[in-house]
């Protein structure tokens, strides 16, 4: 009765001051047990310890990497697999590997560790990671931290690291209550010259502090706070390109079928899903056949998913649309059902599951820029959908099946009376449109489900992008998608999400019924055709 | 991948909309019967049949279609421990496809056509609201998995998911008393479950103490996928220099772009943790939970729980859906301890009779997969114990803290003005879903 037995061992922990206990013989012993406040006493012994294996231990801890076997002994394993005794650190030979479980955490060990690994990180060779250990302690804010601190500054030479350091060593001097007024007034400073978030937050949670520091930092709260809202606009502009560079992505294969074809295609959506999925299988195949590959896994998908999406929109094309060409509402019913299909179609192979498609390292995280917050795998996309877009443009004016396409979509019968084979460019437009959608899959996997219903979700947000940017003109699209993000990510904060989505609808409902042929409506006789 | 699917066909029909009720009995497919070879004595004579009413088709099959499959195990499981009453049981399997009108429709015929002796089902309470009307006219028995916003009460339907007090209200309590949170973020997709629970949750904290100001609410359309200044202003509201964490009740698919979004912002649970009531093995299995290891979950369940009888559950069922890599999660383990609990009213009440065995099912207890008993209430909920898990890298859940006993149903809330002197009890004489304690009278709110 394993749990029985657990539940005894907990309600023994519990009677007993298990920290003082843990402290009191073995701090390591804590990690044996399932008492995160001993291990969180253990932790904060360690970081002051001294103990030379304290580094080691704590990293692998912290990096998921410490095992605990049946008996309570430690080890620490290697990136290659190999497990060592954590306290001897003598090669553990004949250890099952399998039998050993690993150290687990709460929250409340995890930030004593990332506050007790600041302190030990502070003299790292590598500035990056003396930055990030000055970083950790300033969110720990363990005053333990300071003298090594003050040590790590008067050593450092990169300015940079130093500023953070200076950061820092302000909050811990804040955070504490023995330093002097004038101190806490140049730490208010400091902090009012880093200005971000993490700065207000420590100047909003002083309290008690004699008269002068107090009003010094409600008067930095509030500079920080004004110079935030400018940077909030700009902030929102780039929340804005970003939801219209996807909506740009989704629609521009549509711009294609729907814009210059006029094919009303509802299963444009599962294009994209399918893209999506192509993503997914090059990445499981590149898993197991090139797993040092990885990493350019969504330059290979690219390609992959504009022909399987290709492929998949020539054979639409060529078995279902051309026979009810002209008749928009067999089309869009036909269409529709086609949808429903390739949706079950998906599901059956795949499962109804989310399939996890993996970010690579250079697309995820965020860096700061002046004051904002750029995630990487946003600003990917945007360059990506310029880049998308640029080479769609590109195709259709420079390109002699370019050429061909605009002469079929403005005069049939000219183009098929001047030796154009007509039925061909329809198909390989439309594929066209699709290997476009499916290209917007790629970079969908990245911040969306990979699941059947993802083209569902796009589907309405593409059409009204290409009817408001004004059917059968890319440029309306490029515009309208950029125009519909910011406005929907400038209404978002202040009517929230449901009702900016209405607000959303209703501004383009009037909008369509002023001009109703969109904001760059196609001029000429090709039109009234 | 799926193991291969007896009903695909109709899934595919059913996804086209063509799927007429009618369908449902002549192609519902014969699972349930199998020559029991090996069982102590083989079933005979008609079959009882159990009604599986969970969507395989349309947006909720992600969710859904893993409830008919553990059904289906549960059914085969019982056959092959010689039936019910010595009969063998009969699946019958429909698929209302994410409609909710078609809910009650597939409903109806599993009432009237297939006269199931019970049926297991629905995912969403507006699916759950769609069939009620349906099982009260037909007196039939509804067993509903999942965890919901509670604030009902009916004779007809079994909840063997958690109530807001078996869930939402200890979580909130582990973050006060753990992380020392002071200032919350409500998030929600915008349907009836959020709203209710956030309604009863507001009402908590304020009791707790929590000013309005340190409460943000925010909801968001369904599937909603760019999360970015909701994000940022999370974050912005977490730097007033109280400990900030956030409530979520945010539904299926909008779940992986929002976790996708925390990671990249940095948004780490050590900062400000999320703690989620939707968000279970299932729907981690399709994200890299690698930046957020930490972040938590409250369930009455986790795969990770590690007693004897959970073991052999996910031994099974790898067996049966014949893929080891499949999760095991909260709304399973609530079929599981349903589906057992309405085989021993049988056998207690002896019949199949829908009256009977609801009479019966009152003060039956069987083993859940946590390592206790839970039992049916007068007020037709189950005891559970509640769990907190953080999220592991590997996608399962680290248990971190435990309710010591069973924690009781509040199926009316409370902490909400309308409903605080309300209580269920279907035993007679009381016989009552909303008994008003304060008027002394059946039927809900005093005016």
């Amino acid at each position: 009765m394993a749990p029985f037995v657990a539940r005894v061992l907990l309600l023994l922990a519990l009677l007993y001051p298990a920290a003082a206990r843990a402290q009191a013989d073995d701090p390591y012993a804590a990690f044996a047990t399932h008492d995160y406040e001993a291990m969180r006493a253990a932790i904060e012994t360690l970081s002051i310890s001294g103990d030379a294996r304290a580094p080691a231990i704590l990293s692998a801890l912290q990096a998921g990497q410490l095992r605990v076997g049946e008996d309570g002994t430690l080890y620490l394993r290697a990136a290659d697999g190999s497990l060592r005794e954590a306290l001897s650190g003598a090669a553990a030979a004949g250890v099952d590997a399998a039998a050993l479980k690993e150290v687990r955490m709460n929250n409340a060990v995890r930030r004593a560790l990332d506050g007790a690994l600041g302190g030990l990180r502070l003299f790292a060779a590598d500035p990056a990671t003396r930055a990030a250990a000055a970083e950790a302690v300033f969110k720990g804010r363990d005053q333990a931290a300071l003298p090594a601190l003050d040590r790590a500054f008067a050593k450092e030479t990169d300015a940079g690291v130093k500023s953070v350091m200076a950061q820092a060593h302000a909050a811990l001097i804040l955070a504490g209550g023995t330093a002097g007024e004038s101190d806490k007034l140049a730490a208010i400073a400091v902090l009012r010259a880093r200005g971000d978030l993490e700065a207000s937050s420590l100047l909003a949670s002083l309290a008690g502090q004699p008269a002068a520091v107090t009003s010094a930092a409600r008067d930095a709260l509030t500079a920080i706070q004004r110079q935030r809202q400018l940077w909030d606009i700009a902030q929102s502009v780039f929340y804005g390109l970003s939801l219209g560079s996807v909506l740009l992505l989704a629609a521009a294969g549509l711009a294609i079928t729907f814009g210059v074809m006029g094919v009303i295609n509802m299963a444009h959506g599962e294009m994209v899903m399918l893209g999506a999925y192509t993503t997914f299988v090059v990445q499981e195949a590149m898993r197991a056949y090139a797993p040092g590959l990885l990493g350019a896994s969504l330059f290979v998908a690219v390609p992959a998913a504009f022909l399987v999406a290709g492929a998949v929109g020539i054979a639409i094309e060529r078995g279902l649309i051309r026979f009810l060409y002209g008749r928009p509402l067999e089309t869009l019913l036909a269409t529709w059902g086609l949808s429903l299909i390739l949706q079950q179609g998906v599901r059956s192979i795949f499962g109804p599951s989310n399939r996890d498609v993996s970010t690579p390292a250079w697309m995820s995280g965020a860096f700061p820029l002046g004051g904002l917050t750029i995630t990487a795998n946003r600003l990917t996309i945007i360059v990506f959908a310029a880049l998308v877009f640029a080479v769609l443009m590109l195709a259709l004016r420079r390109t002699a099946l370019g050429l061909r396409m605009r002469a079929v979509t403005q005069n049939r019968f000219m183009a098929a009376a001047m030796g154009i084979r007509t039925p061909w460019i329809d198909a390989l437009t439309f594929g066209l449109g699709s290997g476009v959608a499916g290209i917007a899959g790629v970079a969908l996997s990245q911040i969306d489900n990979v699941s059947p219903n993802l083209g569902q979700s796009y589907i309405i947000d593409s059409f009204m992008v290409v009817v408001f940017g004004g059917v059968g003109n890319l440029w309306g699209t490029a515009l309208g998608a950029l125009t519909l993000g910011i406005v929907n990510k400038f209404l978002e904060p202040v009517a929230g999400a449901v009702l900016g989505k209405i607000a959303v609808l209703v501004l383009l409902i009037v909008f369509i019924q002023r001009r109703p042929r969109g904001m760059f409506p196609l001029k000429g006789r090709a039109v009234e055709a | 991948m799926d193991s291969p699917d007896p009903s695909l066909t109709r899934r595919a029909l059913g996804g086209l909309g063509l799927a007429a009720a009618a369908l449902a009995a002549t192609a519902a497919p014969v699972i349930g019967v199998r020559r029991a070879a090996a069982a102590t004595k083989a079933p005979s004579g008609p079959p009882i049949k159990v009604g599986v009413l969970h969507s395989l088709s349309g947006t909720m099959a992600i969710s859904e279609t893993t409830l008919k499959d553990v059904m289906l195990m549960l059914i085969a499981e019982q056959n092959r421990k010689g039936g019910l009453l010595g009969r063998p049981l009969e699946a019958v399997v429909v698929d209302p496809a994410s409609n909710w009108p078609l809910f009650a429709e597939k409903a109806r015929a599993l009432l009237a056509q297939d006269k199931c002796a019970a049926v297991f089902g629905c995912w969403t309470s507006v699916s759950r609201k769609s069939v009620l009307p349906v099982f009260e006219e037909l007196n039939g028995i509804l067993f509903y998995p999942v965890q919901y916003e509670g604030q009902e009460c009916s004779r007809n339907v079994f909840y063997t998911g958690a109530a807001p007090n078996q869930q939402a209200i200890p979580a909130v309590d582990y973050l006060m008393r753990e992380e020392g949170v002071k200032r919350w973020v409500l998030a929600g997709t915008d349907y009836v479950y959020p709203r209710t629970t956030n309604q009863i949750l507001e009402a908590y904290l304020k009791a707790k103490g929590v000013t309005p100001a340190d409460i943000m609410i925010n909801y968001t359309p369904f599937g909603h996928s760019d999360w970015q200044n909701i994000v940022a202003q999370i974050k912005a509201f977490g730097s007033a220099g109280k400990k900030t964490a956030v409530v979520s009740t945010i539904n299926g698919d909008a779940n992986v772009p929002f976790y996708k979004e925390l990671g990249n912002q940095g948004l780490k649970a050590t900062d400000i943790p999320v703690v989620a009531f939707s968000v279970g093995e299932e729907e981690l299995a399709g994200m890299d939970t690698k930046p957020l290891v930490g972040h938590l979950a409250a369930w009455n369940y986790f795969m990770s729980v590690d007693t004897a009888e959970n073991k052999s559950f996910i031994k099974a069922w790898h067996e049966f859906i014949k893929n080891p890599k499949r999760t095991t999660n909260d709304p399973m383990e609530a079929h599981f301890v349903g589906f057992n609990m309405w085989v021993k009213a049988v056998e207690k009440a002896a019949s199949t009779d829908h009256d009977a065995v609801i009479d019966a099912m009152i003060g039956i207890s069987v083993p859940n997969l946590s390592g206790g008993y839970s039992a049916m209430m007068p007020n037709h909920h189950i005891t559970k114990p509640v769990l907190i898990g953080e999220i592991q890298g590997d996608g399962q859940f680290n248990i971190v803290s435990q309710t010591p006993g069973l924690v009781v149903a509040q199926e009316w809330s409370p902490y909400v003005a309308e409903t605080k002197d309300l209580i269920g009890d279907w035993r007679a004489p009381l016989s009552c879903g909303n008994f008003n304690v304060k008027t002394g009278k059946c039927g809900g709110a005093a005016k």
